[in-house]
């Protein structure tokens, strides 16, 4: 008679996936997904390791393939810093998708967030997050499901934001909320099968890291603010350290759609007002209420962190003064010592 | 506005300011308008040199500490060849100050200076 343990290693095994006539190895799996499991595996032409994303089922129909196939295309003309680089895409004898990606050696955005960094440091990744995504509009791209889960954060600080399984591409050269097609990780010119559309008024995403638009299944409203939101709540996550909605499903969806983020400045007492602001627009409920697009809230992210003022928040006199005071105040200084200098030396030189 | 032109009008108004001090020493009041010129042609230069170099800088401390030195090897030069009419000379009265307003020109070009476009080879 077998053991639980012998028998749950047995049905382990019998999931790995066969990479025979491959030039890959598997070493171990690294974490599964709604659709796709990611295995670490050693490239053997170029001696390196490399994450290996396949269908975690069998795809008779051939869809979910198509889906992958896209995404893997679609991040290979996402050249950025911050975008994992694709290397390969390709089938395996069982007739399931695969590709392969740079193995990314650092930790997930939840288990960095957890170990409590430095709030400078943090708002210097999101900036890098903000970087990628604004990038991917850029190219008429938006994520859709950006969360912590999605960004990993390398050995040397890098944010590089994950898995485009579920992103859209907008209509070329609009800017607009227009949507030219609904294809999930589609790009039509790259060959997606019809039935990877997504239908319309399906809900796309994880309830809990959703734009309102989003959670109510409005596809045609969903443009690059819907990932502004998603950035705003992240970088509530970064500065409170928990998320502005909690858990799954309808009750999620209904939290998101019409409940307010908890107010910022009562979970972290003495957070600058200007942050605060910056995530409650990002996540203003209506679109138009949001930055126009990610470069603009890392822009002002950056604005705050170069003591500059941010457009998303009005400062008092007093306050501006106290931000200038606090940019300057070692330029204030040396003006203190050399006038304390002057004074000095007219009271002891003997003038 | 480029380091070296921000540090030419900073180092310009501070050295100004600077000249202008030497009106509580009755015993060069013959010299105020050379020392005026003097003091505000030495703060521009300082400026000029200051805000050349923090364009190469790429630290504060190190921003600052160039602008010290390069207030006070100036200061230096015109103390050591400016004696008052009676012959004295007034080192510390000059290279203090000096020195003080290289280093928040130093400061000033480092921290609010436009840095120079980057040019590809």
């Amino acid at each position: 008679m077998l053991s639980d343990e012998r028998l749950e290693h047995l049905r382990a095994v019998a999931d790995l996936p066969d990479l025979t006539g491959t030039r890959y190895r598997l070493i171990r799996r690294l974490g599964r997904g709604g659709m796709a499991t990611v295995y670490l595996v050693e490239d053997a032409a170029l001696g390196r390791e490399a994450a290996l994303k396949v269908l975690s089922d069998p795809d008779p129909s051939g869809a979910l393939g198509g889906r992958l196939a896209g995404e893997a295309r679609l991040l290979a003309r996402l050249e950025h810093p911050n975008l994992v680089p694709v290397h390969d895409v390709g089938t395996l004898p069982d007739g399931r998708v695969y590709y392969v990606m740079k193995y990314v050696r650092g930790e997930r955005l939840d288990a960095w967030v957890a170990r409590r960094p430095p709030r400078a440091t943090a708002l210097r990744l999101f900036t890098k997050v903000c970087e990628a995504v604004a990038f991917a509009h850029a190219q008429g791209i938006v994520h859709r499901d950006l969360k912590p889960e999605n960004i990993m954060v390398g050995e040397f600080g890098e944010a590089l934001v994950m898995d485009w399984g579920v992103a859209k591409r907008l209509a070329p050269a609009t800017g607009t909320p227009t949507l030219a097609l609904d294809t999930a990780a589609g790009l039509p010119a790259a060959g997606l099968p019809a039935g990877a559309a997504t239908a319309a008024g399906a809900i796309i995403g994880t309830p809990a890291w959703m734009a309102p638009e989003q959670a109510r299944g409005e596809t045609g409203r969903i443009d690059a603010r819907t990932d502004v939101h998603a950035l705003g709540a992240l970088l509530h996550y970064l500065l409170a350290g928990s998320p502005p909605f909690s858990g799954t499903g309808e009750a999620a969806l209904a939290r998101v759609i019409g409940d307010p983020p908890p107010r910022l400045a009562d979970l972290v007492p003495g957070l600058p007002k200007p942050l605060a602001a910056i995530a409650a627009r990002g996540m203003a409920k209506e679109p138009q209420g949001r930055y126009a697009s990610a470069r603009e809230v890392g822009a002002d992210v950056e604005r705050f962190v170069d003591g500059l003022p941010v457009d998303a928040y009005r400062e008092s006199i007093f306050e501006r003064g106290a931000r200038v005071f606090a940019r300057t105040r070692m330029l204030v200084g040396l003006i203190l010592v050399y006038m304390l200098v002057r004074v000095l030396i007219l009271l002891f030189a003997g003038r | 506005m480029s380091k070296p032109v921000l540090g030419m009008l900073i180092g310009a108004v501070l050295g100004l300011i600077d000249g202008l001090s030497a009106y509580a020493y009755p015993g060069v009041a013959s010299m105020m308008t050379g020392i005026i010129i003097g003091s505000t042609g030495k703060g521009l230069i300082t400026g000029l040199a200051t805000g050349f170099f923090a364009n190469r800088l790429r630290s504060l401390p190190l921003g600052i500490a160039c602008g010290l030195a390069i207030g006070f090897v100036l200061s230096l030069l015109v103390a050591a060849t400016s004696p008052d009419p009676e012959g004295r000379y007034y080192y510390l009265e000059i290279i203090l100050p000096g020195s003080l307003v290289g280093a928040i020109v130093g400061y000033a070009c480092y921290r609010f200076g436009r840095p120079p476009r980057q040019t590809t080879a």
